[in-house]
C-alpha cells in the first residue's frame, strides 16, 4: 500500500495530473444544475461509446467495396459477440442523435446560448451536423443494397448544388459510377476525417464549459446583461456554488451509465439492423430506405412540391445552418426563462411536431408503390367473368400498388373500396385514360375491353 | 543609445525569425497537402473512357418489350466486386431500333423497375412513375429517364457506358 502510494506520488509529481485536472473536477458550478443538465454529457458518453465500439468493429470490418458486405455477414453471424458489437454501435448512434437533439432543445429552451456562451452554441451546431453526417455515413458503411443506394441518393443531393453539383457528386462516390473507390472514401470519412473534426469540436465545446461556467438555471425577471453578467456569475458561484465533482457530476455519470446499459440491452435483445441484398447496383428490385434518423428528410423529399425541390435541397440546409449560427447574435442577451419566451417554446414544439410527423409518415411511406401487395383476385372472387377480369386487371396494371380496395393495396392514391358509390362509369373511364392528379394516363396501355372491365369492376365497389 | 540600437536589432531579428518559421511551415504544409488533396480529387482527374458493352443479340429482345440488362462499368478496379456492375432497361421498339434507359430515377437516383403489364417504370423511394418512353407519368421526378448510347454492331446490341446521371440545380424548375 505504502509502495503504491509513493509510486502514485512520484507519477503525480512528475506529470502534474492532479494539479491539472483537480481544479477542473472541483470547479464550482451553480447549485441548480440538476437532471436537466445531463443530456450534454449523455451525448458525450455515447460519442465515447461509438469510438470504442467503432474500434472494435474496425478489427473485423473489411473496408473495400468488394469485401465489406461479406465481412458484415461475418461480424453478424460468426464473430464472437460481433452481433452485439454491431448492435451497440447502431443503438449508440441512435442514442447519440436522440440525446444531441434533447441537449440542443434544453439549451434553447433555457437560452443557455446567450452571453457569454455564444461559442458553445456555435460549436454545438457544428457538432450537431457532424453527428448527423456520422449517422448517415455509418449507415452507408453497412454496404448492402441500402448502403449503395444511400450513396447514390447522397450524390444526387449534392448534385443540386449550383454550378459544382456534378463535381461534388462525383467526388462523393469516387468517380462516375459506384465502384471500387466508393466505399474507401466513405470509410475514410466515417472513421478518420469526421471523427477527427468531432474530437476537435468536442474538446473546444468542453473547454468552453470550463471557461464560461455551466449556465445557471434561468429565472424569470433575471435577464442577462453582458455588462454585469460575468461579475454576477462569479459572485453567485462564490456564494452558493458547489464542486462539479461529485455534487453535479454524479448525475452525469449515473445517467450516462444508464444510457449505455440501455443501449447494450437493446443491442442484445433486438440486435443490429438486418442486412438487405448485396451491394450490387444492378439489382433493381430493392426498396432503399434510410435508418430512422434520416427518415424525416427522406419523407420531406417525397412530400415537398417537386418544382421547389432543387431550391429546398440546396438552400434549405444553407439557411438552416446560417439561422442556427446567427441565433446567439440575434438574441444574445435579455430574458432566459422559457416563461418569458413563450414564442421560443412554441417554436420548439412546432419543430418537434414537424420532425416527429415526418418521421411517422416516413415510416409508413404512403407515396411508395406497394410492390409486395398480394393480387386482390386471391381474396375476392366474382362469378361474373367480366368482374373477375377487372379484379385481375386491378392488380396486373399496377392500380393496386397505389390504390386500396378492401384493405389490400397501396396508399398513394385514394382508397377505392367505395368508389362506385360516387363516381359514374364515365368519370372513371376519363380518369383512367387521362390520368392526372398524380396518376399516370393509362389510355395507351389498356385495350378497350380491358378498360371496360376495369371500369365495371370499380363501379361495383360500393 | 547603444541599448536602443541593440533592441532595434533584436526586433528585426525576431521579425525575421517569425517570417522564416511561418514561411517554412507554410511551405511544408503545402508540400504535404498536394498529394493528400490529390488523393481526394483523383476521381475527377481520371480519364472517362466510353466503352461499348455487349448485352445480347437483337433476338434476345422481342419487339415491343423492355428488358433489364446488366453490364460492367467502363473501368472496373480489381476490388470493386459486384459494385462494378450497372443495370439498364433496354426497349426494343422494333426494326432493330433500341432505346436504353438508365435505372436511376431523376428525382434522387433510386433504381426504377419496369412493370411489364402496366407498362410503367416505377421508383420505390418516393413514388416516381415514368411511361414506357421514359417520360414522367407521375410523382416527383423533374425530368425523363436518361438514356444510354446504344448501337447494333456485329450482331450484338451494345451499350455505351456512362456516368450515373446527376440531376442539377434548376433542372426541375420552370423558373
Amino acid at each position: 500500500m505504502k509502495i503504491l502510494r509513493s509510486i502514485w506520488h512520484w507519477i503525480d509529481d512528475r506529470t502534474g495530473l492532479s494539479e491539472t485536472f483537480g481544479p477542473l473536477a472541483r470547479h464550482l458550478v451553480p447549485p441548480g444544475a440538476k437532471w436537466a443538465y445531463v443530456f450534454g454529457s449523455g451525448t458525450l458518453f455515447c460519442f465515447i461509446l461509438q469510438v470504442v465500439t467503432g474500434v472494435g468493429l474496425s478489427l473485423l470490418y473489411q473496408p473495400s467495396s468488394e469485401g465489406a458486405y461479406e465481412s458484415l455477414k461475418f461480424i453478424t453471424d460468426q464473430a464472437t459477440f460481433g452481433r452485439v458489437l454491431r448492435g451497440i454501435h447502431f443503438f449508440g448512434a441512435s442514442g447519440m442523435i436522440l440525446l444531441v437533439g434533447i441537449h440542443m432543445i434544453r439549451v434553447y429552451i433555457m437560452a443557455a446560448y446567450k452571453y457569454p456562451r455564444e461559442m458553445s452554441w456555435i460549436s454545438g451546431v457544428f457538432l450537431l451536423f457532424l453527428t448527423v453526417i456520422m449517422g448517415f455515413t455509418g449507415q452507408l458503411l453497412r454496404w448492402d443494397s441500402n448502403g449503395v443506394w444511400s450513396a447514390v441518393v447522397a450524390a444526387e443531393n449534392l448534385g443540386r448544388v449550383p454550378l459544382v453539383g456534378t463535381t461534388l457528386a462525383r467526388l462523393l462516390i469516387g468517380g462516375d459510377t459506384i465502384g471500387a473507390q466508393s466505399l474507401s472514401r466513405f470509410f475514410s470519412f466515417h472513421v478518420f476525417l469526421f471523427p477527427a473534426l468531432m474530437f476537435m469540436f468536442v474538446g473546444f465545446h468542453l473547454f468552453l464549459v470550463f471557461r464560461n461556467g455551466i449556465s445557471e438555471p434561468p429565472k424569470a425577471g433575471r435577464p442577462v446583461d453582458p455588462k454585469t453578467y460575468r461579475k454576477w456569475y462569479d459572485d453567485m458561484l462564490k456564494r452558493e456554488g458547489v464542486p462539479f465533482w461529485p455534487d453535479a457530476a454524479w448525475r452525469d455519470t449515473t445517467f450516462g451509465a444508464l444510457v449505455i446499459l440501455a443501449i447494450v440491452g437493446l443491442a442484445v435483445t433486438i440486435g443490429p439492423p438486418p442486412l438487405t441484398q448485396p451491394p450490387d447496383p444492378s439489382i433493381v428490385n430493392t426498396s432503399p430506405a434510410p435508418d430512422w434518423y434520416m427518415l424525416p428528410i427522406f419523407a420531406l423529399f417525397a412530400l415537398m412540391p417537386p418544382r421547389i425541390e432543387s431550391f429546398v435541397i440546396f438552400v434549405g440546409p444553407v439557411v438552416a445552418v446560417l439561422a442556427l449560427l446567427a441565433l446567439p447574435f440575434l438574441s444574445g442577451k435579455g430574458e432566459r426563462s422559457p416563461i418569458r419566451r413563450p414564442w421560443a417554446v412554441f417554436g420548439v414544439v412546432c419543430v418537434v411536431l414537424f420532425v416527429g410527423s415526418l418521421l411517422v409518415v416516413g415510416e409508413i411511406a404512403p407515396w411508395s408503390p406497394r410492390f409486395k401487395t398480394k393480387p386482390l383476385a386471391q381474396f375476392v372472387h366474382y362469378a361474373n367473368p367480366k368482374l373477375q377480369r377487372g379484379t385481375v386487371l386491378f392488380y396486373k396494371k399496377g392500380c393496386q400498388y397505389c390504390h386500396q380496395i378492401k384493405g389490400y393495396g397501396g396508399l398513394k392514391g385514394p382508397n377505392l373500396s367505395a368508389i362506385g358509390r360516387t363516381w359514374t362509369a364515365n368519370q372513371l373511364a376519363v380518369q383512367i385514360v387521362n390520368g392526372g392528379g398524380e396518376m399516370p394516363a393509362y389510355g395507351g396501355m389498356l385495350t378497350k375491353t380491358e378498360l371496360a372491365d376495369l371500369v365495371f369492376f370499380l363501379q361495383m365497389q360500393k | 543609445m547603444n541599448e536602443n540600437k541593440a533592441d532595434a536589432k533584436d526586433d528585426s531579428r525576431r521579425d525575421f525569425m517569425m517570417k522564416v518559421s511561418l514561411g517554412l511551415g507554410g511551405l511544408a504544409a503545402v508540400a504535404v497537402s498536394v498529394p493528400v488533396v490529390g488523393a481526394l480529387i483523383a476521381p475527377l482527374l481520371e480519364g472517362k473512357p466510353e466503352v461499348w458493352r455487349n448485352v445480347g443479340t437483337p433476338d434476345d429482345f422481342p419487339a415491343g418489350t423492355t428488358k433489364l440488362v446488366k453490364f460492367e462499368n467502363a473501368d472496373p478496379k480489381a476490388w470493386a466486386g459486384t459494385t462494378a456492375r450497372t443495370a439498364a432497361w433496354v426497349r426494343h421498339e422494333g426494326d432493330n431500333k433500341f432505346t436504353v434507359f438508365s435505372v436511376n430515377c431523376t428525382h434522387l437516383g433510386c433504381p426504377v423497375r419496369w412493370e411489364a403489364d402496366a407498362e410503367l417504370f416505377m421508383c420505390p423511394c418516393h413514388g416516381g412513375v415514368y411511361y414506357k418512353d421514359g417520360s414522367v407519368a407521375a410523382g416527383p421526378p423533374p425530368k425523363p429517364l436518361p438514356q444510354y448510347a446504344v448501337r447494333v454492331e456485329q450482331g450484338q446490341v451494345q451499350i455505351g457506358t456512362a456516368p450515373i446521371p446527376i440531376t442539377n440545380f434548376g433542372d426541375d424548375s420552370t423558373v
